[in-house]
């Protein structure tokens, strides 16, 4: 649905863009497929990667780990879990309520989600390609350390 | 000849991870399976969502000059540059590795580094068709006390990073341009 969206704001825009100017249509697919080409190599290892770390850890994996009175140390295992593993939203979140479900706090599933959407240690080579290794370090680091903070903090609360 | 071993040594890492998933296919099935279909899920992901991005970022890159990003986005856009880069991360599409490109391109023609976080901030947490999703299997409560948090930590985390930025400068472009 939003990919279609995306594809039809990009070709309209593609087509507006022509209708101006054509060299700089050209330009601009030239720098698309250049910057496409050059990053392709990491995009492919990255998520090949994930592909394998999630065949490992499946559903009734995680939720066992994160499941019922899994208290601090389940808190520590959703930050790890999140960190490190890339899902896409529309799995997450289901997953996230069956956690709540099979009896997760909220303070897990809100650790593991916050976690799996700003912290990504898989990603952590794309994002060295564009921001640098001590930047992007940072970011990551930052964002952990926040996550853990606020779900402590929404887990007490809720 | 040197060309092919060139685009071999490019993708290495990605042709021993295949080897790897390989592997488990012939030896321990039933992960190996399961790898080779969510890598197969994971890529066609990818390419489903990157093609457009990667055309908007050519066409932004040909029509926005390094004047009129500073303008909107720049040191001098103030709060406005701000909310602008906040609204456009959570408008977007896709998961967190295509902002990267995307806050590249800002950063070359002259965004502030400060915009730049926001923008990969929101994107990471407060993309609008996630939330409603968020909304419909968590409940509106999780969503909107994790959405507060959130939004506070991309400000808090953008204004940390801007300061460490000025202490110490980022290096030459490594990546893809």
């Amino acid at each position: 649905m939003s990919a279609l969206a995306l594809y039809a704001v990009a070709f309209m825009l593609l087509a507006l863009s022509f209708m101006k100017s054509r060299e700089k249509t050209t330009l601009a697919l030239k720098k698309a497929w250049k910057s496409f080409e050059g990053i392709l190599p990491q995009f492919l290892s990255v998520l090949v990667f994930i592909g394998i770390t999630l065949a490992v850890l499946d559903k009734e994996t995680i939720t066992w780990l994160l499941g019922k009175e899994s208290g601090a140390m389940g808190m520590a295992i959703a930050a790890v879990l999140g960190s490190v593993t890339l899902i896409p939203g529309f799995i997450a979140f289901p997953l996230a309520a069956s956690l709540l479900a099979a009896g997760a706090g909220y303070g897990q599933t809100a650790m593991f989600l916050t976690t799996l959407m700003m912290v990504g240690v898989v990603t952590m080579p794309l994002e060295t390609a564009y921001f640098g290794k001590r930047l992007a370090v940072h970011r990551n680091a930052l964002a952990f350390i926040y996550a853990v903070l606020s779900s402590v903090a929404l887990g007490a609360w809720l | 000849m040197i060309n092919a071993m060139a685009v071999i040594r490019r993708y290495r890492a990605f042709l021993i991870l295949v080897g790897v998933t390989a592997g488990l296919v012939a030896f321990a099935p039933s992960v190996g399976q399961r790898a080779l279909a969510l890598s197969k899920a994971n890529v066609v992901e990818m390419l489903s969502f990157l093609p457009p991005i990667f055309l908007l970022l050519g066409l932004l890159d040909a029509w926005v000059d390094r004047k009129t990003m500073m303008a909107y986005m720049g040191d001098e856009a103030g709060l406005r540059g701000t909310l602008l880069a906040f609204v456009l991360g959570s408008a977007a599409a896709g998961p967190l590795y295509a902002a990267f490109p995307m806050a590249g391109v800002m950063m070359e023609k002259g965004a502030s580094m400060r915009n730049v976080f926001v923008f990969i901030g929101a994107w990471s947490t407060t993309k609008i068709p996630l939330i409603m999703f968020e909304t419909a299997t968590l409940g509106f409560r999780f969503m909107a006390m994790r959405l507060v948090f959130n939004i506070a930590g991309i400000f808090i985390i953008a204004k940390i990073l801007e300061k460490d930025l000025e202490k110490h400068p980022l290096p030459p472009r490594t990546g893809a341009s």
